[in-house]
């Protein structure tokens, strides 16, 4: 069981060390601070909008969440805005690439 | 004390859409490099680094071989974006510390070139192409200082203008406003004639020793300021997203190094990939305080100055990526030698090169002299 597998069944999860406990993300084999063992941190995670654009019909949004962890997903149905509180609804891997999608929180 | 470095001669290729193989692509510009330096012989190069992101092997030691050069070392350099300029520094790195007197650097990339998007990053989601993290750094940098799309078209004004006068340029096409705001919208913060365009193109720099620089040339440029960080891999490490972290930190170190300032630079290649990269560029090099970089734009268009981006930079020129940092080192190398014909600047005596890589997750910048 690994970070990459749950994000894989849909859970949004990133990494902790077990020894330093610093968020590891992107999935990593080792912490990248003590290269520590990894294990999983479960959410769910309260993140925060803080940027976003739009192609087409789509906002595509830069989210923070605690520790530093950011990643780029989808938002739908809601226009968002700076600093509005999200949290990952659907997460997974197609095709070795992740993808996200936020909700409003 | 680490020996001088020196720029003995250079090579171009014509920047293209064309189906050209690496292989050819580097040893035309590598060809021009000899053939612009009459006293260069093969058997002097001792070094031969390729800088490329191409997928193909063993391309130094191919050049090498087709060119006649039976080098010491040799070997390629990939860094994305600022591959070139990052192998620049390693052929500085191999002729200061004595390991070799002269060095061949050949860039050169192919339109389709894999390098432009990179796969690793997952956390920019399914949003891996450049044109993302160029709408975050755009969107983000309108609403830090209340600029508008107008105003950052002008970048791409400016630069397309400029590249006219570049016989090695992609399009030479200059581009109204109007044009240019009514270009292809890629995203809401992004059109396309704010992006710089993947092509192929070479471009070859010979480097040398001081104590060997004066055989083969007598303007030698000089290479006095090296500075290169790298903050991150991931664009969502990026501290800011509206300014660049690891380009304020190597033009700090590459101007610390060559004892000068930002105001005393005479001339600028900066990495426009994007038309907001030009003002966050001039700002985190400290030429423009923060937020004043779109004013420097609107003066030099003013005052029709070549002295940022003179060959067109990466929008007005084309954007091959293992190409682009030795195309711009070549032509500040053409500025400092007054060889720049009608994009000549008056008599620039300092010249600065800044190169990054993946929304300047990487950056390096180079200081040259006369
Ligand atoms: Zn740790």
């Amino acid at each position: 069981m690994n970070v990459e597998s749950e994000l894989e069944k849909g859970n949004f999860v990133v990494g902790e060390c077990l020894k330093c406990k610093k968020t590891v993300w992107p999935p990593s084999d080792y912490c990248s601070l003590c290269f520590g063992n990894v294990s999983i941190k479960d959410g769910p995670f309260q993140g925060k909008i803080i940027e976003f654009s739009k192609q087409g019909n789509d906002y595509f949004c830069l989210v923070e969440f605690n520790e530093n962890v950011k990643i780029i997903g989808k938002i739908t149905g809601e226009t968002p805005q700076i600093n509005q509180n999200v949290m990952v609804k659907k997460c997974g891997i197609q095709n070795g690439n992740y993808f996200f999608e936020f909700i409003s929180s | 004390m680490a020996n001088k470095v020196g720029i003995a001669s250079y090579g171009m290729t014509k920047f293209s859409r064309d189906d050209i193989k690496i292989e050819s692509i580097l040893l035309e510009s590598t060809k021009n490099a000899f053939q612009n330096c009459s006293n260069l012989n093969q058997k002097d190069v001792e070094a031969v680094l390729v800088s490329t992101n191409n997928n193909s092997k063993y391309l130094s030691a191919v050049l090498s071989e087709i060119s006649g050069i039976k080098p010491k070392i040799s070997h390629s350099v990939e860094s994305l974006c600022n591959s070139g300029t990052n192998a620049i520094v390693s052929a500085y790195s191999y002729i200061a510390s004595g390991l070799a007197d002269v060095v061949l650097v050949a860039g050169a990339e192919r339109y389709d070139s894999p390098g432009q998007v990179l796969e690793w990053d997952n956390s920019r989601g399914e949003f891996k192409h450049p044109i993302f993290w160029a709408s975050i750094f755009t969107k983000s940098y309108k609403r830090e200082y209340n600029v508008r799309d107008e105003e950052l078209a002008l970048v791409s004004i400016k630069n397309h203008h400029q590249s006219i006068k570049n016989p090695n340029a992609l399009t030479k096409k200059e581009y109204t406003l109007d044009e240019i705001m009514n270009s292809k919208k890629l995203t809401d913060d992004l059109k396309l004639l704010d992006c710089s365009r993947p092509c192929t193109g070479g471009a070859s720099i010979v480097l040398a020793s001081e104590n060997t620089i004066n055989h083969l040339t007598d303007s030698p440029v000089w290479i006095t300021g090296i500075g290169q960080k790298t903050t991150s891999a991931s664009f969502t490490k990026n501290i800011t997203f509206s300014a660049m972290e690891s380009s304020r930190i190597s033009a700090n170190s590459a101007l610390k190094m060559s004892k000068h300032k930002a105001d005393q630079i005479d001339v600028i290649e900066l990495h426009d990939a994007f038309s907001v990269c030009e003002p966050m560029a001039l700002e985190s090099i400290g030429v423009s305080s923060k937020g004043k970089g779109l004013e420097l734009v609107k003066e030099m268009i003013v005052t029709d100055s070549p002295k940022i981006n003179p060959r067109g930079g990466l929008m007005g020129s084309g954007h091959p990526l293992g190409a682009t940092g030795i195309a711009q080192t070549i032509e500040i190398t053409q500025q400092l030698q007054s060889k720049a014909e009608s994009r000549q600047i008056d008599n620039p005596k300092i010249g600065l090169v800044h190169n990054m890589s993946a929304a300047s997750t990487s950056s390096t910048v180079l200081v040259l002299e006369n």
